[in-house]
């Protein structure tokens, strides 16, 4: 619970694919609850969202970007206080699980529906940071995780 | 009106040419999405990208949709019911860091009104057949409904939890 006695759902994903598995994902999780964290505005614009914010992408190639893309997710996980930090992917969301599982959030990776023989590399080291490790493919669930729980499509 | 995307992350000029070099044989309006690309199409309308909001418009008002095969697409193709070619990126030709595109439509290449163009020719048969529609079967709700579920019920247990 943040400061303002507001519990937050917190949904992270990057643009295109991992954006559209989000919203589908989130379908039935109460709005007031929801924060959405993405990296275009338009994202948030298209789909009607006013509880959200933009930070900038990033992946394992871009240093500067990271740093830039922590700190901001960072700024949000402090602030929001999760209850419960959901991702799709990719790394922003990878990022946002780290910084909320420190924070004691409830944390759900659902690996990208795209990721159909191996998971994505983000999917494999969120692991370390999800208390729920999902995949969207049955052939790929082990006994220790991940497990599968559906797919959006 | 055929929509041609390749997503805003990578260049796919292989796509692009294709469908180029074939509008002249179609004779419908064709426009395209082509992202980072170099090849500048001559006999098409294009934009490297498109605003969320406009391109969704695109898609809804799109007779078929030719796409690299992204999931995001895939999934605007069920949500409108279009008819969806996909073009997968190979690694191979440096089109993408692995072969996962060939994974997706090797699981997704079967369903109705989703079909699967490797080149050209392909693309230029599939182009000048009658396609179905994407429309989402019972078991693509059934196992969209079970996560959705799920999810909702791991967020409903942490906030009771919060809540004392």
């Amino acid at each position: 619970m943040n400061r303002n006695g507001r519990i937050n759902i917190l949904a992270v994903s990057s643009s295109g694919g991992h954006w559209e598995q989000l919203l589908l994902v989130a379908q039935k999780i109460p709005s007031e609850n929801l924060f959405f964290v993405t990296t275009k505005q338009e994202l948030l614009d298209n789909a009607k969202i006013s509880q959200g914010q933009v930070v900038a992408d990033c992946n394992q190639n871009k240093v500067l970007q990271t740093l830039k893309c922590t700190l901001q997710c960072l700024a949000i996980v402090f602030l929001k206080r999760p209850a419960v930090v959901i991702s799709t992917g990719a790394a922003p969301g990878l990022i946002c699980l780290a910084l909320g599982r420190l924070l004691g959030a409830h944390t759900i990776w659902i690996d990208s529906v795209a990721n159909v023989e191996k998971l994505s590399l983000s999917g494999k080291f969120a692991q370390y940071f999800a208390k729920v490790w999902l995949t969207q493919w049955e052939h790929l669930t082990q006994a220790s995780g991940p497990q599968f729980a559906g797919r959006v499509l | 009106m055929i929509v041609v995307t390749v997503g805003t992350q990578l260049p796919f000029d292989r796509l692009v040419e294709a469908i180029d070099s074939l509008a002249p044989k179609l004779n419908q309006k064709i426009f395209a999405q082509i992202g980072p690309g170099r090849y500048m199409p001559k006999n098409i309308d294009w934009s490297a990208n498109v605003e969320a909001g406009a391109f969704d418009a695109m898609l809804r008002a799109a007779s078929v949709i030719v796409s690299h095969a992204g999931i995001g697409t895939v999934l605007k193709a069920y949500k409108y019911a279009k008819p969806i070619i996909l073009m997968p990126r190979q690694a191979v030709l440096g089109e993408h860091r692995n072969d996962h595109q060939l994974a997706t439509v090797s699981q997704l290449g079967e369903r109705p009104g989703i079909y699967v163009a490797n080149n050209e020719s392909e693309l230029q048969e599939l182009l000048q057949s009658s396609l179905g529609p994407a429309v989402a079967s019972d078991s693509v709700f059934l196992a969209r409904g079970r996560l959705q579920d799920f999810v909702f019920q791991e967020v409903n247990n942490a906030i009771k939890l919060k809540r004392g």
